[in-house]
């Protein structure tokens, strides 16, 4: 919804939060249902009702559980029953600097009194930390802490040892460096956030005094995205890729009218500078695994001309894809994510023509789209809108542009061949299929909580969730991972059945859809049928749970030899396999070499 | 700004924060009038009546204010059109 994304009118949103939660609601679209308690340090019932606009307008449906008013000690350390009922998936710590009760008022103590007063302030909130996760086992998300708008002594409380803003950035220290040694913890960065708020209009001692709200109410949205960005994340809602504009978007001028030497971008001129600043960031981005790909009403060469212009920082091989032509921009965005195997809402469309942004959010409403109305403008929305937010950062991000280069290459070689099964041959594909080992649990995970379309039932599991299935003793679990001469894709299929006397029930199966069309469901269907003998189990039963998304798999049961026993009107089906009979289906990968030389 | 428009105005707000279009204050409106006009919504109108009138309450205002007819003496005295 327009009102909803960033920059949006904080006020608006919260005199109209009832009519747009209605009007949400009212969209009829699917949403991961998602359960989160907020403890807090201070107020957070507007806080909650923000947060709760963002995530449904998010593809998340929340429901809340909120500790009593500052109680996010006792809460968590002493435990609660109506929290542990509750059974939250994520949890969000929304401290301030107002609970620094061990906060320095003194400017007689000593190096060692600041430090004692640190250690006891960390310990508190350590204590919180551990007891949750030992208790839940979900992802927390804790707030760091925002500077005072009021010093005592000016810049000296800053540092000076006994300042409290010198405190706060020692806390600030203290609780990143928790984050990076400890798996599932994220920081709500509301150091940075009030800071690009402003001290002046975050704080609102006001609001303090009549309601306990840590901040200005105005201030309230903004610290609901940020939190909310966090969540959206951990669900597999970030976007994937960036569909770009060439044209008075990656640089100034038109290449079509002014040629290459017109153009303008390098360090010549301010314009050029800017350009250059842009496309320096958006090569950043794709090393952290965002994808970037070319959208633009260009004859192709021209297109290319201006990629390969020599200030430019940007290069044709920088994009997963290009699409240079005079199609609808909204039909070459379609193009381009079948190509990577993605779907148009993990798209981010920058255009300076309001119009191109127009036509592209109405005929794909789930891309977001940035109107490039000058550099600083892309930059602001871009980074602001947090669609990239890191949450974990895991191998596979960093290398996958990359994987989609090798995809390219395999593309490429395809061509050469006319049958497909000696394409697939050519490739010298490898795959493991095993149990799950701890080491992968968090790329399985991530995995299950991201994969939409080649997903039979779109079962979401948490972190812990994951955990106690994989100690489980009814259950047979595969992950498959597939190598080929171009490349190792990693971990990309995952299987969970149930095991039920001589049935077992496929609670899970999905794959990345970089892989498709390369006969990894067949290895993974061997390798279950397989285990399923070794335990005994003489027949196999799939569900599939018709989504938006998953239409790609809606047969696929059918294709693999299953016959249907029951289909709903809603489109889900149930299948039946009969393993008495049962062949190996994969002819084209080998499957795990490593494990039968030592057999 | 007379008493009417402030009405009108105020109303706009009431309507757009209960989500209820068929709202209709007056200045004897006080919170048990209407069902959603808690302690915590009592915070979001307030800023919204702020907001719509470019003024702020003072903090014994918030807390004190009886019925509607006292939020429309305050908004007389110190709002902006």
């Amino acid at each position: 919804m327009k009102e909803l994304e960033f920059p949006f009118d904080s006020r608006y949103i919260m005199r109209h939060r009832r009519g747009i939660k209605k009007q949400l609601l009212a969209d009829g679209s699917e949403r991961i249902k998602v359960r989160i308690a907020v403890l807090g340090g201070s107020t957070t019932n507007d806080i909650v009702s923000a947060m709760e606009l963002f995530l449904l307008d998010s593809g998340i449906e929340p429901a809340f559980w909120q500790s009593e008013y500052n109680r996010f000690y006792e809460d968590a350390v002493f435990g609660n029953e109506s929290l542990e009922s509750f059974h939250p998936d994520v949890i969000y710590i929304h401290t301030t600097s107002c609970n620094l009760k061990y906060i320095p008022d003194d400017p007689n103590e000593t190096e060692d009194d600041i430090k004692q007063r640190l250690e006891m302030q960390t310990s508190i909130l350590k204590q919180v930390w551990t007891s949750l996760a030992k208790n839940f086992g979900v992802p927390i998300i804790q707030n760091n802490f925002e500077l005072p708008l009021y010093r005592h002594t000016g810049s000296y409380d800053r540092w000076g040892i006994t300042g409290r803003s010198a405190f706060i950035d020692r806390m600030n220290l203290a609780v990143s460096e928790y984050a990076r040694n400890c798996h599932g913890f994220y920081v709500n960065d509301i150091n940075y956030l009030s800071a690009a708020v402003g001290l002046e209009k975050w704080h609102d001692p006001d609001s303090w005094f009549l309601y306990k709200y840590a901040m200005n109410i105005d201030a309230i949205p903004d610290l609901a995205y940020s939190t909310v960005c966090i969540i959206r994340s951990l669900y597999g809602k970030n976007k994937k890729a960036v569909a770009l504009d060439l044209d008075n978007t990656l640089w100034g001028g038109v290449i079509g009218d002014d040629g290459q030497e017109g153009i303008e971008i390098g360090e010549e001129t301010a314009e050029g500078e800017s350009y250059s600043m842009l496309q320096n960031w958006l090569r950043t981005y794709k090393k952290y695994g965002i994808l970037l790909t070319v959208c633009s009403k260009n004859d192709a060469e021209n297109a290319l001309l201006g990629l390969e212009h020599p200030s430019g920082i940007l290069r044709p091989d920088d994009f997963a894809s290009i699409k240079a032509n005079w199609q609808p921009k909204s039909e070459n965005i379609e193009a381009s994510a079948a190509e990577l195997g993605l779907l148009p809402e993990s798209f981010i469309f920058v255009d300076d023509n309001p119009a191109e942004c127009d036509i592209v959010s109405s005929q794909l409403p789930s891309v977001r789209t940035i109107e490039a109305s000058s550099v600083k403008d892309t930059l602001y929305r871009l980074s602001r809108s947090s669609w990239f937010e890191v949450t974990d950062l895991s191998g596979d991000d960093l290398v996958r542009n990359e994987m989609y280069a090798a995809n390219a290459k395999r593309q490429a070689m395809q061509k050469q061949f006319t049958n497909y099964t000696d394409y697939l041959l050519s490739l010298d594909m490898h795959a493991e299929i095993a149990d799950f080992t701890p080491v992968f649990l968090p790329r399985i995970t991530q995995l299950t909580n991201k994969s939409n379309q080649f997903n039979l039932t779109t079962r979401r599991y948490t972190s812990k969730e994951m955990e106690d299935i994989s100690r489980s003793s009814d259950r047979i679990r595969l992950c498959g991972s597939l190598t080929d001469k171009f490349g190792d894709n990693g971990i990309v299929s995952v299987i969970i059945g149930r095991c039920e006397k001589e049935t077992l029930h496929v609670e899970l199966w999905l794959m990345s859809c970089r892989v498709l069309k390369r006969d990894m469901e067949y290895a993974m269907l061997d390798e279950l049928v397989h285990q399923c003998i070794r335990r005994g189990i003489s027949r196999i039963m799939g569900y599939y749970y018709k989504t938006e998304k998953n239409s790609m798999v809606a047969e696929l049961y059918g294709d693999l030899g299953f016959t249907l026993l029951n289909k709903s009107e809603n489109g889900s089906s149930v299948w039946n396999l009969d393993l008495d009979t049962y062949e190996n289906k994969n002819k084209v990968i080998k499957v795990n070499e490593k494990e039968k030389i030592y057999e | 700004m007379n008493d009417q428009d402030i009405i009108t105005r105020l109303n706009s707000v009431f309507r757009d924060v209960f989500d209820d279009d068929s709202l209709s204050v007056s200045e004897n409106t006080t919170s048990a009038d209407i069902e959603d006009w808690d302690s915590i919504e009592h915070i979001n109108l307030i800023s919204a009546v702020e907001d719509e009138f470019s003024m702020q309450f003072r903090m014994r205002e918030v807390s004190g204010m009886k019925n509607v007819g006292e939020m429309i003496a305050i908004i007389k005295e110190r709002g902006k059109q």
